[in-house]
């Protein structure tokens, strides 16, 4: 048996403002969570190598900081990515701890 | 590209057809070691891709970045295995066809296979190998409203003649070099250049920043740091693009729109050759990787089959069962013998090691 993990809460709002509530496990990335639980629009074609940009989301403003910046790798895979704002981030560059718990990250109307 | 590499360009500028023993459709991996075990065999190969370098998604999606289950090579970047496969085929002199895609595939009436290119190369071969991955590379198109209708006319991906842009209102999109390349070589001839890039920070070279910035302070074209929202204009002509800055909104007189956001893989002609694609993947069978069409084989990612793995070294192995069964077609009165290259002087002859 594996030892008991806290799992942690991420929500992914869709542009449709449809919710969706998933339990995570800390040390896996936000574009993995969203894939275990089939969440829609987060397509990771390049598997979360930081090399399609078709897991951008937006982080919700009051869990930027938390979150953090990306790094200058990710700044340059985000200009593939469309209607890029401030609070973009790629899923796969978010790694999930405790300290996200309750992290709510919006999913684009379109990944290109 | 490395400096040894024995990349062979194609003088395709004849027209007359090519014909040979195999027709090999992509550079990726399992295409570039279809070389190797076809040419252990003394089958000759041609190879073709849509992209300018050989390679597909290592060369192109991940050159730098490590891959760690390549057996005997702990680690190595897409771009190494890329250079070292290169390495790898040089002794069986395969002729590469690169930027051009196979558009067409048909049989003769001598049983062999006519494939032609989008520039008009035809192809007359004994055996098909299908190496095409997710598909060909092709331009990402941004999703905005209504841009399909002005592809072609006033939205371009590439720049094929650069008249086409003479005396217009062009309008650049992207960071990398290729949105600046194009921004220093078409500003001289433009009516008038906009750069339009999301941040005021560039991936392309250094150098080609500095020159864009210096024609910007010089007012000789215009950077914009936004994003295109809305296109405007009739008939397949493009007349204004909405760009939101962060002051807000700016309607940018354009007759030509240049949007440079990376490559992705599209199936593309494939879907067309009557081969019964399951999720635009070919079945093939494990034994010979032969598709529905007795000489037409499939391997690499593009292949399915009860198991399959889309991985570089399922590839590999495909590539070399697939090889026994296109002896059988290329040289039918030839018996095949089972060899290894550690001992077989005959197989190290054609590697040139003997
Ligand atoms: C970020 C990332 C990391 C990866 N990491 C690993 C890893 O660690 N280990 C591993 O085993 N695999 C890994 N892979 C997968 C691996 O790259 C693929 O399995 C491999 O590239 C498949 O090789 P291929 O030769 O079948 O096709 P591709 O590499 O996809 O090449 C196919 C080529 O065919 C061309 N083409 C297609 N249709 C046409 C046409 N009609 N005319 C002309 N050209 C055409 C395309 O332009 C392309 O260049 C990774 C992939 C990605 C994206
Ligand atoms: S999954 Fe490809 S960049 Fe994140």
């Amino acid at each position: 048996m594996e030892p008991a993990q806290t799992m942690v809460k991420i929500t992914f709002v869709q542009d449709d403002g449809t919710r969706q509530e998933v339990d995570a496990q800390p040390g896996l990335t936000v574009m993995e969570a969203a894939k275990t639980e089939d969440v829609p629009g987060i397509e990771a074609e390049c598997g979360g190598a930081c090399a399609c940009a078709t897991c951008h989301v937006y982080v919700e403003p009051e869990w930027r900081e938390a979150v953090g910046p990306p790094s200058e790798m990710e700044e340059d895979m985000l200009d593939f990515a469309f209607d890029v704002r401030e609070e973009s981030r790629l899923s796969c560059q978010i790694r999930i701890s405790e300290a996200l718990d309750g992290l709510v990250v919006k999913v684009p109307s379109k990944q290109f | 590209m490395s400096d040894t590499s024995p990349l062979q360009a194609a003088d395709d500028e004849t027209g007359a057809p090519i014909e040979t023993d195999a027709l090999i459709i992509g550079a990726g991996p399992c295409g570039l070691f279809a070389v190797f075990e076809l040419g252990l065999l003394d089958i000759r190969a041609h190879v073709v891709d849509i992209l300018d370098k050989v390679g597909g998604q290592c060369a192109e999606l991940y050159p730098e970045k490590p891959i760690y289950d390549i057996p005997a090579l702990p680690v190595v970047t897409g771009q190494e295995l890329t250079d070292r496969l290169m390495e790898q085929i040089k002794p069986f002199g395969a002729t590469f066809h690169l930027g051009q895609q196979i558009d067409a595939l048909s049989r003769e009436a001598d049983g062999r296979f006519r494939l032609s290119t989008d520039r008009g190369q035809v192809f007359i071969t004994k055996v098909v190998v299908i190496a095409a991955g997710g598909g060909s590379f092709t331009p990402k198109r941004p999703p905005l409203e209504g841009i399909e209708a002005y592809e072609g006319t006033s939205v371009f991906y590439s720049v094929r003649r650069m008249k086409d842009f003479a005396d217009q209102d062009v309008l650049i999109v992207g960071g990398g070099d290729s949105a600046l390349d194009w921004t220093l070589n078409l500003q001289p001839i433009a009516r008038s250049l906009t750069l339009l890039h999301r941040r005021d920070d560039f991936r392309g070279a250094p150098h080609s920043v500095e020159k864009m910035r210096a024609l910007v302070a010089s007012g000789a074209m215009r950077l914009l740091i936004g994003q295109a929202t809305v296109l405007h204009g009739a008939d397949g002509r493009l007349e204004r693009v909405t760009v939101k800055t962060k002051d807000g909104e700016e309607p940018v007189v354009s007759t030509r729109m240049l949007p440079f956001f990376g490559l992705t893989m599209k199936l593309g002609p494939i879907a067309d050759w009557g081969l019964n694609l399951e999720e635009n993947l070919i079945p093939v069978d494990t034994e010979k990787f032969q598709t529905s069409v007795p000489g037409i084989f499939a391997i690499g990612d593009i292949n399915s089959y009860p198991g399959k793995l889309k991985l570089i070294l399922s590839g590999f192995h495909e590539a070399a069962l697939m090889s026994q069964a296109a002896h059988r077609i290329v040289h039918p009165d030839k018996k095949l013998l089972f060899q290894y290259t550690t001992s077989s002087s005959s197989l190290q002859k054609k590697l040139g090691v003997r």
